[in-house]
């Protein structure tokens, strides 16, 4: 593969071009198919070591991880720890201090200081892959959605609007989501309590709409964030009832989108709030798709990160 | 709402006022006129409007007919408090004194901090008739001032704003939260301002007086603090913000400096800080003791001063009936709170008399600007508009007695009094509700 990708970190979504999406993406696809082989597995990465450090619990995404680089016969390291906010600094760097004796060839992190990564990538020799760090992105998921969204789509996202509803003040997948499909042409509009929306010079190029319907209406893609009711130990807003009620998706706020909109979640799902059950049958519905194509983007940085060095 | 349109046009009642001066600043308009009402709506409004057979002439010369008049402050201690007042009582007294509309505050018991309390209150809103209620919500559950009330299912019950009036906001992240939530629901947020930490234990207003009297005493700067942080809130969040009862010259400043910045602030005084001053509680009177207490003269004047200059868009009475449970007391232990429903226009009209305002601007105080800031109908004279209508004497002369209010409690130090001007009909929804 005549691989170009001119970046040594996945941090952010910022430094890409639509050049390096592209070819992340298309990489993507091209190994999505060893997934669905019998025996998904090849030699690829062969005696690489891909150091996976989790500072908060996430089965879901160290699971990609794991299994993106096992694919590519990578062998992993698992690292989790509760990393509070507050002791980050002396600690994250002895652990990656410790780690490094290990001989990792990668770094996977997640972590709830944002920055952490960058702040990694600053110490380590080798590639840094930002697994989401607090509120501030988590690129292979914005990657990962916009693969999702390729797919079904086609790669011109010009002229299509993407609703993202939920708490977008504090989301690092909304963050991530809106820098790349505004890079990618489409246009991005957020809706959620008001409590939870940025103010309009905030919103990193998004729309932001006080009512879902607003933000839903003529969608081709809608996606909804996993919401929490407190941060910093304060509620956000009033109940899980009401934000169903007046926030949560369902197939009346739905039938406001475009015909044949997708319906995405980065997952867990709380089923009953930000999604009504009733959308778990809704002909969009792309979630299980998203987490197959998560192992695919993994992969195909891992490839990038990885293979770049050697080059 | 208070009434639905169904009720409204039922009511086949026709009849013209003739005559009046017609103050209505939703058209900028002060002139004689006549007015004709039919089917619960203004169906005509002109300098001359012929008679025709069976419509009821109501001779209005030397009056004053106004937009029907809203107070956007009364508390009317139902549920939970009904010996001091209720919506029958609350209701009355709101019609004879020239109000078709009413926003209640939600310090009962149970506070209104759920959709039960607000339909509970619209129900008997209903029941009662007279004037529109217009629930105002609380900011946080339980007024505790520690969570969001849900505003979504509040403002579906009924609600048209939020407060926790009778106790401040103390906590200045949960004021911006509601400013923030209250965007969604496109609710008023009315603050009651005042640094519980300024204003603890204090029983009068801060000065000479509190000290003659021996008592602790509540600073302007318990106000102006308040008032500062939450134009800086409603800056940051751009959102407006609404501030209740102002009371000191110090507040008005950080208004004046607010609507030099445009910021979406308004705010409403109430006609006792306008017309009396911290003297009154000079001999303990437990009647003039009220929060915000009553200020200095200098403060007095500066109110007048905003009301003349629009710095202050609203009227509104902060009507809070007591009993003599909680007045007939020694001075530390008495309830906060004087009525004003039956004493707002002719507290209005001196300041008319006294040329710091124009009868335009009162109707605007008292009628069209609280609509509008509440986001409820009304506020307008215009053909096609619910038949809400005060009608005004401009020139009655009446004594303040017992036996002459209707609110179930007697609590305000103008009882004694001479009044000029009185509410003379109240129309609400093209009925004639006042006098009965
Ligand atoms: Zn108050």
């Amino acid at each position: 593969m005549g691989i170009e990708f001119p970046h040594r970190h996945l941090l952010e979504i910022g430094p890409l071009s639509r050049e390096d999406i592209e070819v992340i993406l298309r990489t993507a696809a091209n190994l999505k198919e060893i997934l669905r082989r019998p025996i998904p597995k090849v030699p690829t990465l062969r005696g690489k070591v891909v150091a996976n450090l989790f500072f908060e619990p996430s089965t879901r995404t160290r699971l990609s991880f794991e299994r993106a680089a096992k694919v590519l016969s990578a062998e992993v390291l698992n690292f989790s720890a509760r990393g509070s906010s507050l002791e980050k600094g002396e600690n994250l760097l002895d652990t990656v201090r410790n780690l490094m004796a290990m001989g990792p060839d990668l770094f996977v992190i997640r972590h709830p200081a944002s920055g952490a990564p960058h702040f990694v990538a600053r110490h380590v020799r080798i590639p840094v892959i930002n697994a989401g760090d607090g509120f501030h992105e988590h690129p292979t998921q914005a990657l990962l959605d916009l693969l999702t969204v390729w797919e079904r789509k086609g790669p011109d996202l010009r002229g299509l609007k993407v609703a993202i509803i939920g708490d977008i003040r504090h989301s690092r997948v909304a963050h991530s989501d809106i820098l790349i499909f505004r890079k990618m042409g489409a246009e991005v509009y957020v809706s959620g309590p008001g409590t939870l929306l940025p103010p309009e010079r905030e919103a990193l190029g998004a729309r932001v709409c006080l009512r879902v319907e607003e933000a839903v209406e003529g969608a081709g893609v809608v996606m909804a964030l996993r919401v929490q009711k407190e941060r910093h130990g304060r509620p956000l807003f009033p109940s899980w009832h009401e934000y169903a009620r007046f926030f949560g998706l369902n197939r009346r706020v739905l039938a406001q989108a475009a015909e044949g909109a997708l319906l995405m979640h980065p997952g867990p799902i709380n089923w009953g709030i930000e999604l009504a059950p009733e959308l778990e049958d809704f002909p969009g519905q792309v979630i299980l798709e998203q987490v197959e194509n998560g192992v695919a983007v993994r992969m195909a940085l891992l490839l990038l990160l990885l293979k770049a060095g050697e080059a | 709402m208070g009434k639905t349109m169904e009720e409204e046009s039922l009511n086949t009642e026709r009849f013209l006022i003739r005559g009046a001066r017609i103050l209505d600043p939703s058209q900028g308009l002060d002139q004689e006129g006549d007015l004709l009402v039919e089917g619960g709506r203004i169906a005509a409004l002109d300098r001359e409007i012929p008679v025709e057979e069976g419509v009821q002439v109501i001779e209005a010369r030397g009056c004053w007919l106004l937009p029907g008049l809203v107070d956007m402050h009364v508390h009317l201690r139902e549920p939970g408090e009904e010996w001091k007042e209720d919506l029958e009582s609350g209701l009355r007294a709101a019609v004879a004194g020239g109000f078709t509309a009413v926003a209640c505050m939600p310090n009962t018991r149970p506070p209104n901090d759920s959709p039960e309390v607000t339909r509970y209150i619209l129900d008997r809103a209903r029941e009662v008739g007279r004037a529109r209620v217009y629930p105002v919500a609380c900011i946080s559950r339980g007024q505790e001032g520690r969570e969001l009330a849900p505003f979504g299912e509040l403002r579906e019950a009924g609600a048209v704003a939020v407060s926790d009036d009778g106790r401040p906001v103390a906590d200045s992240g949960l004021m911006r939260l509601a400013l923030e939530y209250a965007r969604s629901f496109d609710l008023t947020v009315i603050s009651h301002a005042e640094d519980p930490g300024l204003s603890a234990g204090g029983q009068v207003n801060e000065g000479p007086v509190s000290a003659r009297l021996g008592v602790k005493g509540i600073p302007a700067e318990a106000e102006a603090v308040a008032v500062f942080r939450e134009v800086a809130l409603a800056a940051l969040v751009g959102y407006p913000v609404h501030i209740a009862h102002v009371s000191t010259a110090a507040a008005v400043e950080i208004l004046r400096r607010a609507r030099e910045s445009g910021l979406p602030v308004t705010a409403e005084t109430a006609p006792h800080y306008f017309t009396l001053t911290e003297e009154a509680v000079l001999d303990y009177n437990t009647l003039a003791k009220v929060n915000p207490p009553l200020r200095s003269e200098d403060d007095r004047l500066a109110i007048r001063e905003a009301l003349s200059e629009g710095l202050i868009q609203v009227i509104a009475t902060d009507h809070a009936p007591h009993s003599p449970l909680e007045k007939e007391v020694e001075f530390p232990a008495a309830a906060f709170g004087m009525i004003g429903l039956e004493t707002a226009v002719p507290l209005t009209l001196n300041l008319v008399r006294e040329g710091v305002i124009t009868p335009l601007r009162m109707a605007e105080l008292l009628s069209t600007n609280p609509a509008r800031i509440l986001g409820v109908p009304g506020g307008t004279l215009k053909p096609g508009s619910p038949a809400d209508l005060t009608l005004i004497d401009p020139d009655r002369v009446w004594v303040v007695t017992e036996e002459e209010l209707h609110s179930k409690n007697k609590n305000t130090p103008f009882l004694g009094r001479e009044m000029r001007g009185r509410a003379v009909l109240t129309v609400v929804g093209g009925r004639i509700v006042w006098p009965e």
